[in-house]
C-alpha cells in the first residue's frame, strides 16, 4: 500500500526535518489543511476555479500519429492547456484557497525555471495576495520572460544570491523567509518536496490529474486503468498527480521519466534516483545527490524544471520498493522527442515533459498495451532552448 | 559531570557562547580560534559543522560555511583537528550542524568521535525533537551528549515545557522571527518575550541567540537570560582578519566590557 502515515513518512522516506522556527508554521498546515480542504465551501470555490480559471478538467487525447509510430496506444493527459501552461497551477490554486482561509496575507514561494512562480504570481493576482517569489540569480538570468511574466502580475522576484544561486538555494531562502514572518505568510511549494505535510498536500492538489484520467479513459476505452502511465520527474509533482489514483493498483505500471542530462554518469546529471542516496533536502528525508561528506550537489538538466537534486520523498519510497520504474533521458534525448511531438502531434511540449516522451523509447511495451503520458506542460516557454539547441 | 552543567552550576549570568564555523577563514584556524576564544574570556565554544544548504541560517555564517568547505573541511577533518584538543580547551565544546552531513558520516560514529576527543553537547537545527526521541536520544546518552532544542517567539508555551523536558544543558532562545545574522537593537517585542519565558521558570538555563552582536545586546540579553550567544557579528568582524588572536580578543572584550 503506497500510502503517507501519521508522521509523513513513505516507507522510509519524508518527515518533517526543520527548524524549530519553522514548527509552528508546518504544524498549523499539518493540522488544518485536510479538514479545510474537506470542507464544502472550500470545494465549492476550488472546483469552481479548476473549472472556470484554469480549464480542467483538460483533455484526454487519443494520438493516434504518436500512437501509430511506437507501435500501442497512446493517450496524452493535456496539462499543457492548463491556464498558464502546466500542471503547477492546479497546485496554487489549492494553496492560494488554503492560505486565504488560515488568514494568511502573504504569499511566498521558490521557482527554479520560472513555471512555478508564475503559477503563484498568478493566483496571487486572481486573490489580490501580495506576493514574492525566490528565484535563484543564474535562473533570473537563463529565464527572463518568465521572470517578467510574474512582475507584470504584481510579484515581486527576489533573487537568491546564496550557494549556487539555482532552485536549491532559492527553496532556502523561501524557507527563511517563512521562518522571518511566521504568522502572516504561506509559503506555496511548487512540488512534492519540503516537510510533511507539503509532498502529500501538493501531490493531493495535482491527483485531479489521475482522477481524470480514470474517468476520461473508462468513457473512451471502457476501463479506468490504462497499462503504463509516463510521467517526468523533477521533485515530482506531476508525476504524482499522474500516478496517485494508480498508487495501488499493481496492475498499472507507473513510469518516471528523470533527467540524465548528458548522461547519468557524465557528472552533468540530475537523475537522483541512480545518484542519489538517503538524505535530507529541505526539510525532507528522501533520495538526494550528495557528495559522500553530505553536502549537495548541484544537478544539470537542460531543462529547469527537471534541474533538482532530490525528488519528492513518495517517489524515493515508489523507487526503493520497485513500485514505479525509472528511467533516465538525456538532454539530447529529450530535444529530439520534443520535436517529434511537434511534428506528429502539432504540440511542442515544455522540455519537462519531452523526457516523458522520450521514455517510450527506453522501456518495453506490447502492442496492445495502453499508454496515458502526462503531457505536464506546453514548450512556449522552451523557445529559446529549442532554438539554440537548433536541430530541427 | 558535563563541562556543561558545570559552568551552569558556578556561573549563573552573562554566560558567553560564541560560535564560529569550523574551518574558517582558513581549514588549519579551527584550533588556533578555539584558543583565542577562550582566552578572551567566552564560556562556550559553539562549533559549526559547515553545510551546502544551512537553511536556518543567515547570509554571513552561510558565506562562512561555502567558505570552510571550500577550504575543504568535512566531518572527518574536523575531528582530525579535535584529536587531543582538550589539552588546550578547558571550556565546554558544542558541535552545531545540520542533519545530513552527519547521518552520511554514520550518526553511531558521529556520538563516538564527539565522546573520544571531548565534545559536550549537540545543536542539530533541523533535528525535529519528535525524532530525537525516537531514534537519537539514547544514543546521545549513551555517550554523555547535551543536546540543546531552539524555541522562538512563535513557539507556544506548552512547547517551551516540552523542550525543557527533553533539552539536556541549556536552551537555545531565539531572539526574534529570524534566521541568524547581526542585527543592531533589540526591540521591545523581543523583550516582551524574553520576559514570558523568564517568567516561566524552566528547569534549564537560557541563552539567548540570533541578532545578538555587542555590549549593548550582549547586556539586555543577560537581563533576561544566563546569556547569550554570538555568532554573525564574530565571523564578520574575523572574515578578513590578518591577525586573528588580535581581533577575536578585542571583539570579545568588546562584548564583555559593560557599556
Ligand atoms: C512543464 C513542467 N513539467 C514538469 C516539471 C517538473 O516538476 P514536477 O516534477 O514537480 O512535476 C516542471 C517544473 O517546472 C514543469 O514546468
Amino acid at each position: 500500500m503506497i500510502q503517507v502515515d501519521e508522521k509523513g513518512f513513505y516507507g522510509k522516506f519524508g518527515g518533517a526535518y526543520i527548524p524549530e522556527m519553522l514548527y509552528p508554521n508546518v504544524e498549523e498546515l499539518r493540522e488544518n489543511w485536510e479538514a479545510l480542504v474537506a470542507s464544502p465551501s472550500y470545494q465549492e470555490e476550488f472546483q469552481q476555479l479548476l473549472r472556470d480559471f484554469v480549464g480542467r478538467p483538460t483533455p484526454l487525447y487519443f494520438a493516434a500519429r504518436l500512437s501509430e509510430t511506437f507501435g500501442a496506444k497512446i493517450y496524452l493527459k493535456r496539462e499543457d492547456l492548463c491556464h498558464t501552461g502546466a500542471h503547477k497551477v492546479n497546485n496554487t490554486v489549492g494553496q492560494i484557497i488554503l492560505a486565504k482561509k488560515l488568514g494568511k496575507k502573504r504569499i511566498i514561494a521558490e521557482t527554479g525555471a520560472g513555471q512555478h512562480g508564475v503559477a503563484t504570481a498568478t493566483v496571487c493576482a486572481l486573490m489580490g495576495m501580495d506576493c514574492t517569489i525566490y528565484m535563484g540569480e543564474l535562473d533570473i538570468k537563463r529565464q527572463r520572460p518568465n521572470v517578467e511574466r510574474m512582475r507584470i502580475l504584481g510579484a515581486k522576484v527576489v533573487p537568491a544570491v546564496s550557494g549556487s544561486k539555482t532552485l536549491k538555494d532559492a527553496t532556502n531562502e523561501a524557507m527563511r523567509a517563512w521562518i522571518a514572518d511566521p504568522v502572516g505568510t504561506h509559503y506555496i511549494i511548487g512540488s512534492v518536496v519540503g516537510p510533511h505535510p507539503y509532498p502529500e498536500m501538493v501531490a493531493r492538489f495535482q491527483s485531479v490529474i489521475s482522477e481524470e484520467i480514470k474517468w476520461q479513459l473508462k468513457a473512451k476505452e471502457g476501463r479506468e486503468n490504462p497499462d503504463l502511465v509516463i510521467a517526468c520527474v523533477g521533485g515530482g509533482s506531476n508525476a504524482a498527480g499522474a500516478f496517485y489514483h494508480y498508487y495501488n493498483e499493481p496492475a498499472v505500471r507507473l513510469i518516471a521519466a528523470e533527467a540524465a542530462g548528458l548522461g547519468i554518469h557524465s557528472g552533468k546529471s540530475a537523475a537522483t534516483s541512480v545518484l542519489g542516496t538517503p538524505g535530507i533536502l529541505h526539510g525532507s528525508k528522501t533520495l538526494v545527490m550528495q557528495t559522500e561528506d553530505g553536502q549537495v550537489i548541484e544537478p544539470h538538466s537542460i531543462s529547469a524544471g527537471l534541474d533538482y537534486p532530490g525528488i519528492g520523498p513518495v517517489h524515493a519510497h515508489l523507487h526503493a520498493v520497485g513500485r514505479a520504474e525509472f528511467v533516465g533521458v538525456e538532454d539530447e534525448d529529450a530535444m529530439k522527442a520534443g520535436i517529434l511531438l511537434s511534428r506528429t502531434e502539432g504540440i511542442i511540449p515544455a522540455i519537462e515533459t519531452a523526457h516523458a516522451i522520450h521514455a517510450l523509447n527506453q522501456i518495453t511495451f506490447n502492442p496492445n498495451d495502453l499508454i496515458v503520458i502526462n503531457l505536464s506542460g506546453r514548450g512556449d516557454k522552451d523557445l529559446e532552448t529549442y532554438i539554440q539547441w537548433g536541430n530541427y | 559531570m558535563n563541562r556543561i552543567d558545570y559552568l551552569f552550576q558556578t556561573k549563573k549570568e552573562r554566560v558567553l557562547s560564541i560560535y564560529v564555523t569550523a574551518g574558517f577563514p582558513n581549514l588549519e584556524d579551527t584550533l588556533p580560534v578555539m584558543e583565542a576564544i577562550q582566552a578572551a574570556g567566552a564560556d562556550i565554544i559553539e562549533l559549526g559543522i559547515p553545510y551546502s544548504d544551512p537553511i536556518a541560517d543567515g547570509p554571513t555564517i552561510q558565506e562562512s560555511n561555502t567558505q570552510a568547505l571550500e577550504n575543504g573541511m568535512s566531518i572527518k577533518t574536523l575531528f582530525s583537528q579535535l584529536l587531543g584538543f582538550r589539552a588546550k580547551i578547558h571550556v565546554p565544546v558544542i558541535l552545531m550542524g545540520y542533519l545530513n552531513p552527519i547521518m552520511q558520516f554514520g550518526v553511531v560514529e558521529f556520538c563516538k568521535k564527539c565522546k573520544q576527543v571531548g565534545i559536550d553537547g549537540l545543536i542539530l537545527p533541523d533535528l525535529p525533537m519528535s525524532q530525537y526521541l525516537e531514534e537519537y536520544k539514547a544514543l546521545f546518552e549513551e555517550y554523555g551528549l547535551f543536546i540543546s532544542f531552539l524555541i522562538s517567539p512563535q513557539t507556544s508555551e506548552k512547547r517551551i515545557r516540552e523542550v525543557d523536558e527533553h533539552s539536556s544543558g541549556f536552551i537555545y532562545m531565539v531572539s526574534s522571527h529570524a534566521i541568524t545574522g547581526a542585527k543592531s537593537a533589540i526591540s521591545k517585542e523581543q523583550e516582551v518575550y524574553f520576559e514570558r519565558v523568564a517568567g516561566m521558570n524552566l528547569n534549564h538555563p537560557r541563552l539567548i541567540g540570533f541578532g545578538i552582536s555587542d555590549a549593548a545586546t550582549f547586556q539586555l540579553a543577560s537581563r533576561y537570560s544566563q546569556g547569550a550567544i554570538i555568532g554573525s557579528a564574530l565571523i564578520k568582524h574575523i572574515a578578513y582578519s590578518l591577525d586573528l588572536n588580535k581581533d577575536i580578543h578585542a571583539f570579545i572584550k568588546g562584548v564583555l566590557t559593560p557599556e
